[in-house]
């Protein structure tokens, strides 16, 4: 009776659930094999085996070893997100608003799109041929210069080899991701600066860098996120001795290496807490910087 | 006001040798392995490998599969969220950001602890459902990129009065999503696609931890093993990686936006 009734508002309620309906199969893959996964660690984090609640697993992450390997791990992903946020911020600047030839931005940012995708298990061999004991770079150093830069103590398996390495997607990564911010920079802002007397000094510190500051921070948190999830390029340098906190838990996946598998969801849980206050503060931060860019 | 360039072309041309030199590198590398004289050695013992041909045609395939799956979860999702229900927007985009904050290594320990041989859904219990539950990793593992892609394709056009035609014309919903809304979309869609076959083709941690015969963990194992089939390896996959970077500026520069 009702569809007669109100046959506008039938046919409108019925087309709203096909709508739901229709974005269902979404909703049932994400809550599957995103959320439900991810919950289900967080889950066993506080869980002993016997399954009862305990908050022993998180006390146990104290122990000096994963103290360690979080260290590094953190070291690593804010060294190699500073350096990526410094030099890919100057790159793009050099080229978008240094008064370059017209190819030159179009080859950066295509040449990024591709190096920012080149991670993982092939730029880790990349690197063993430029870095390693026989790459090219070494060999050139010591032929050229003399200087032999694994007697200098450098060592590709190591903080700063690995730092160098992750900057290779993480330069290319910062260029992509700062260009918008850099072209929402209005001339008209720096022409108002100029007249009013502004140095260009001035103009950088008072002006575009206030403005860019919520995009350059979001952008280290993200490469810092980027970095501190990787694990393949890592893995494929040195196997599995050394100790950041993704092969930790790469080992404790295949074999149970820390003897406690209700400790290794702990370790994942705090994986997903360091990634999730780093990626929240990101989008914060770039709905913050969107307000001027536009 | 006139500014010098000599520091803008200091930095680029910086950037340029920082880029490059770990390529020559690599490629001069894989060219060394007859003693004394540079030959593609290397390249012919790969290609030549069962190994290789195995793996690579085993993640090729899962590739194609997690495109076909991706882009129909994907576009469906992305064209209702737009059109019926915008209320949904901020959470649908929070689940495609999902997979960046999550790390890779995380989601795939949660599959292991969910979907074990002896849990209520046992799909890693035979290699086929595991195959599938590696193509539904990397589906998640590209939602971003896809999501992003097709809903920037789907603000372009103006799909209210697409369907609104079609419907006129009596189209069942089926009918315009895939002979309306897809051909409008196919640039975006076509970008998704090869975003993900770059992603997918090569990648390590998540195959490796399913124990699927990929072409990551395969490559990781020539590391382990061989000298210079690695750097071979290497330029192959940097040669794959500009090749889907490049098809999408291909399929870019035929949008109808780029036309007017």
């Amino acid at each position: 009776m009702s569809t007669t009734a109100l046959p506008a508002t039938a046919a409108r309620e019925r087309r709203i659930a096909w709508s739901w309906l229709g974005i269902l199969p979404f909703l049932l893959f994400s809550l599957m094999f995103l959320l439900l996964p991810a919950a289900n660690l967080i889950v066993g984090a506080f869980q002993d085996p016997s399954g009862n609640f305990t908050l022993q697993n998180i006390v146990n992450l104290g122990q000096p070893s994963i103290i360690r390997s979080y260290t590094l791990s953190l070291e690593i992903s804010a060294a190699s997100a500073f350096g990526g946020v410094l030099i890919g911020f100057a790159l793009a600047l050099a080229t978008i608003l240094g008064g370059l030839p017209r190819w030159v931005r179009p080859t950066l940012m295509t040449f990024s799109g591709v190096a920012s995708q080149f991670a993982g298990v092939p730029l880790a061999f990349a690197f063993l041929a430029t870095l390693g004991r026989t790459g090219l770079v070494t060999a050139l150093l010591f032929g050229i210069f003399d200087i032999n830069i694994y007697r200098g103590g450098f060592n590709l398996l190591s903080f700063w080899g690995l730092t160098i390495t992750y900057l290779y997607f993480q330069i290319p990564l910062m260029v992509l991701v700062v260009s918008p911010a850099l072209d929402g920079l209005k001339r008209e802002w720096r022409e108002a600066a100029a007249i009013l007397g502004a140095t260009g000094t001035q103009y950088w510190t008072m002006i575009a860098l206030p403005i860019l500051w919520p995009s350059l921070l979001g952008a280290f948190l993200l490469l810092f996120a980027n970095a501190f999830g990787a694990i393949a390029t890592a893995y494929a340098l040195t196997g599995s001795s050394f100790n950041i906190v993704t092969i930790l838990l790469y080992a404790q996946i295949r074999g149970d290496a820390l003897h406690d598998p209700n400790l290794g969801y702990a370790l994942a849980l705090g994986m997903i807490v360091i990634t999730g206050v780093s990626n929240g503060a990101y989008i914060w931060l770039a709905s913050r910087s969107a307000r001027w860019i536009r | 006001m006139k500014q010098s360039r000599l520091f803008p072309w200091i930095g680029f041309i910086f950037g340029a040798i920082y880029f490059l030199v770990p390529l020559i590198a690599t490629f001069e590398f894989s060219l060394r392995m007859q003693r004394g004289i540079y030959s593609f050695k290397a390249y012919q013992v790969v290609l030549a490998d069962p190994g290789f041909q195995a793996s690579f045609s085993y993640s090729a395939l899962i590739a194609l599969a997690t495109i076909i799956v991706g882009v129909a979860l994907v576009v469906p999702t992305a064209y209702l969220v737009q059109l019926k229900l915008p209320r949904l927007r901020p959470v649908v985009e929070f689940m495609t950001l999902l997979p960046l904050v999550v790390p890779a290594i995380v989601i795939v320990f949660g599959y292991l602890r969910m979907y074990n041989s002896s849990s209520w859904l046992p799909m890693t219990g035979s290699a086929r459902s595991t195959d599938l539950l590696l193509i539904f990793a990397y589906v998640t593992l590209s939602l971003p990129y896809m999501y992003r892609s097709v809903d920037t394709a789907l603000r372009t056009i103006d799909i209210r009065t697409l369907t609104e035609a079609a419907q006129s014309l009596g189209s069942s919903w089926p009918r315009i999503l895939i002979q309306v809304i897809l051909p409008n979309i196919r640039v975006g869609v076509l970008s998704g696609a090869f975003l993900t076959f770059a992603i997918v083709i090569g990648e390590f941690t998540m195959a490796s931890l399913l124990n699927r015969p990929a072409f990551g963990p395969y490559m990781q194992l020539i590391g382990a093993n061989r000298a210079y089939e690695p750097a071979a390896l290497a330029v192959i996959a940097f040669a794959i990686t500009w090749a889907c970077m490049g098809l999408i500026q291909l399929v870019a520069s035929f949008s109808p936006g780029q036309k007017r």
